[in-house]
């Protein structure tokens, strides 16, 4: 900092400053883009009300239904309605968004969709911006280089009513991920490794930087499955300097800027990025290419190993807490220590969710899929992130892959990545999923939760059990997301 | 906000590492539109067996953690989500305090927000806590000290937060008095960046 040379936080931060902190107050840090949905916001706009306090800013505001909405297709071909507490959760937002005139997409209209997919899809997501959601997974839009992170719902009523947060300015650690991923290596199994690697405390305080040769060569949507997981490892965010990748990916986008602001905009994205020789607080490296389909065996996403590997002993780990907790994880996960992953049988495929719930990673399932059936005994539910992924999907043809595979072709919101909404596992069961948590009980009580890429869920669908994808995908339709 | 100065009180101890946000409150009971009434499904998936009968062998279910006002857990505490249901079930539940090694980001910022003091003590005294189940602990916030049969450590917590928590006064406040320089500032990002 003294020698004038700034990482990409240091500029969004002192970019976004109403006020510096000082050691006995925080930072007034202005919020740029404020995202609301159902469950985290009734309380915070019942504060506003009781206060007598309105919106300060409405139009920086934006809102959608994800996390308790049903995704079933009755028979007559609409979608379930809501009912009982997420029903009043459904008609609180509708009522708030109403009275405190703040947009919302609600379920019915075409931008619906998963708070965290219909940002970027909205091109709501701009790089250099403060982007705040009470959910963790709003480390998602760190991918366009926005400072990007997950609240709680007395913070979303800070930002509803004065449309900032107080924050210590975080700590700053570059991963940089050298080389390639390989054919069937996916931006899920890369956050796998980095997770495993940092731990799911080691990026606690800090903001992730991704940088290097793998980051460049990834779409918006992997660099979106990366960001999104930072969270998993303590993380407030995660960051990936824009580049032509990200702009190409907004221009014309809705809600992008226009004309001679878009231009405007252009000029001042392209000075984001970390100055050479500027100072990380931690750094770590990661090679692309030593790196397999990878899949999680516990019960946090630290604990994974890739697909073609085994189940770890706890009787090598040498601290007794770890040790602990590893058999504590496969006792819960029902696996033997030493056990191949692979051939593991498994009840449940869930491909979706805020992780891996775009177009690309619906293309990837459908790669492994076509022309395939999910095995006998096997559920698969395929739930897209929004309404315009659904559109764009069924536009190519990839529902009737899904269909004919003999999976479930849903309607657009979180779904089975967090059980609130019924879509859930089933208790000892276990299940391949796209989403981001195999926390114990996370998909329903007594849920077991195998973290993976679309594409190696997808194989796991066919395989009735953990597969690996590589060999099932014809290199051309793969999908990198 | 009730201020915080000083508790003794039996504590509750988890010494599992990583305890996350959907074990401290499984989202199943997030459906609700107020803050009131989370206690009773705190910690739901290892509090009740399938029936919903309380298991005798977690330590919440213990007859001595009745009124017990601290909880003390195992390093990274409240990781994942940024659910808020999470310390206001703590908090209905009777909880005042967290201790343990390490507390995950949003969680701690979220306990300050009502009036739960996260303690991050150091991991000798960490230790020494986990050993005494339902043992009586003081935490001390106006000394930032944690005091046990044995134990007497400096806790760290934000000077902001401890200010908050001392006072039982909450943060929207203080933002909300600042409302001419936040217009201020939105006035100069309109200059720079145009319409």
């Amino acid at each position: 900092m003294g020698d004038g040379r700034r990482t990409l936080l240091d500029k969004i931060w002192d970019a976004h400053l109403v006020s510096a902190e000082t050691d006995d107050t925080p930072a007034v840090l202005y919020v740029d883009l404020h995202l609301v949905h159902e469950v985290t916001s009734p309380q915070a706009f019942a504060e506003l009300r009781e206060r007598g306090v309105p919106v300060r800013r409405p139009e920086r505001t934006v809102a959608t239904m994800d996390h308790a909405i049903p995704t079933r297709v009755l028979a007559d071909g609409r979608r379930a309605r809501a009912e009982g507490a997420a029903a009043e959760q459904v008609s609180a937002l509708e009522r708030n968004c109403r009275e405190f005139g703040v947009t919302l997409y609600p379920v019915g209209d075409g931008r619906q969709g998963i708070v965290h997919v219909i940002g970027p899809e909205l091109g709501l997501t701009h790089p250099g911006s403060t982007i705040v959601c009470g959910d963790s997974h709003t480390s998602t839009h760190g991918a366009f280089g926005a400072l990007a992170f997950g609240i709680g719902t007395s913070e979303v009523g800070h930002v509803l009513a004065t449309q900032c947060l107080l924050q210590r300015r975080p700590r700053s650690m570059e991963v940089r991920v050298n080389g390639r991923l390989g054919p069937c290596v996916t931006a899920k199994d890369l956050v796998l490794a980095i997770i495993h690697r940092l731990g799911v405390s080691g990026g606690t305080g800090h903001v992730l930087e991704y940088s290097g040769e793998a980051i460049r060569a990834l779409s918006m949507d992997a660099r979106m499955t990366l960001c999104n997981m930072s969270i998993e490892a303590g993380a407030r965010a995660g960051l990936i300097a824009p580049d032509d990748t990200t702009f190409e990916y907004l221009h014309r986008r809705p809600r992008a800027p226009k004309g001679p602001a878009w231009e405007r905009a252009l000029a001042r994205w392209r000075t984001l990025r970390t100055d050479p020789g500027a100072r990380f607080d931690a750094s770590v490296e990661i090679d692309a290419s030593a790196l397999e389909p990878t899949v999680t065996f516990g019960t946090n996403p630290g604990m994974s190993a890739p697909v073609s590997g085994r189940v770890p002993e706890p009787e090598r780990e040498r601290e007794p807490a770890a040790r602990r907790a590893l058999e504590s994880a496969l006792r819960y996960m029902g696996l033997r220590p030493g056990q191949p992953l692979q051939g593991h049988p498994i009840d449940v495929v869930f491909i979706g969710s805020c992780t891996n719930g775009r177009l690309s990673d619906l293309r990837a399932a459908a790669s492994v899929l076509r022309g395939r059936k999910v095995a006998e005994g096997v559920r698969a539910l395929v739930v897209p992130g929004s309404r315009e992924v659904k559109r764009a999907a069924e536009a190519e043809g990839l529902h009737r892959v899904f269909l004919e595979a003999g999976a479930e072709w849903r309607e657009p919101g979180c779904s089975m990545c967090i059980g609130m909404n019924g879509d859930q596992v089933g208790p000892g069961k276990s299940a391949v999923s796209t989403s981001n948590r195999n926390f114990e009980g996370r998909q329903g009580p007594g849920a077991r939760t195998f973290l993976a890429s679309p594409l190696t869920a997808a194989a796991a669908a066919v395989a009735g059990a953990l597969a690996d994808p590589r060999g099932l995908v014809d290199a051309r339709a793969e999908g990198r997301s | 906000m009730e201020p915080f100065h000083t508790l003794t009180s039996r504590a509750v101890v988890l010494p599992r590492p990583d305890i996350d946000t959907d074990q401290i409150i499984p989202a199943r009971f997030l459906k609700v539109t107020t803050r009131e009434g989370l206690g009773r499904s705190l910690f739901a998936g290892w509090r009740y067996d399938p029936q919903g009968v309380p298991r005798p062998d977690f330590p919440l279910n213990d007859p001595r953690a009745r009124d017990a006002r601290i909880l003390v857990a195992g390093p990274n505490f409240g990781c994942g989500s940024s659910r808020e249901h999470a310390p206001w079930a703590l908090v209905d539940h009777g909880f005042r305090a967290v201790i343990s090694a390490s507390i995950a980001d949003i969680f701690r910022t979220n306990a300050v927000k009502n009036g739960l003091v996260p303690v991050v003590v150091d991991e000798e005294a960490h230790r020494a806590l986990l050993a005494q189940p339902f043992g009586e602990v003081t935490v001390d916030l106006e000394a930032q000290e944690v005091t046990a049969p044995g134990v007497r450590a400096r806790f760290s917590i934000d000077p902001f937060a401890r200010r908050c928590l001392l006072d039982g006064t909450d943060e929207l406040g203080f933002l909300l008095v600042r409302s001419p320089a936040i217009a201020e500032y939105e006035q100069a990002r309109r200059r720079e960046e145009g319409p």
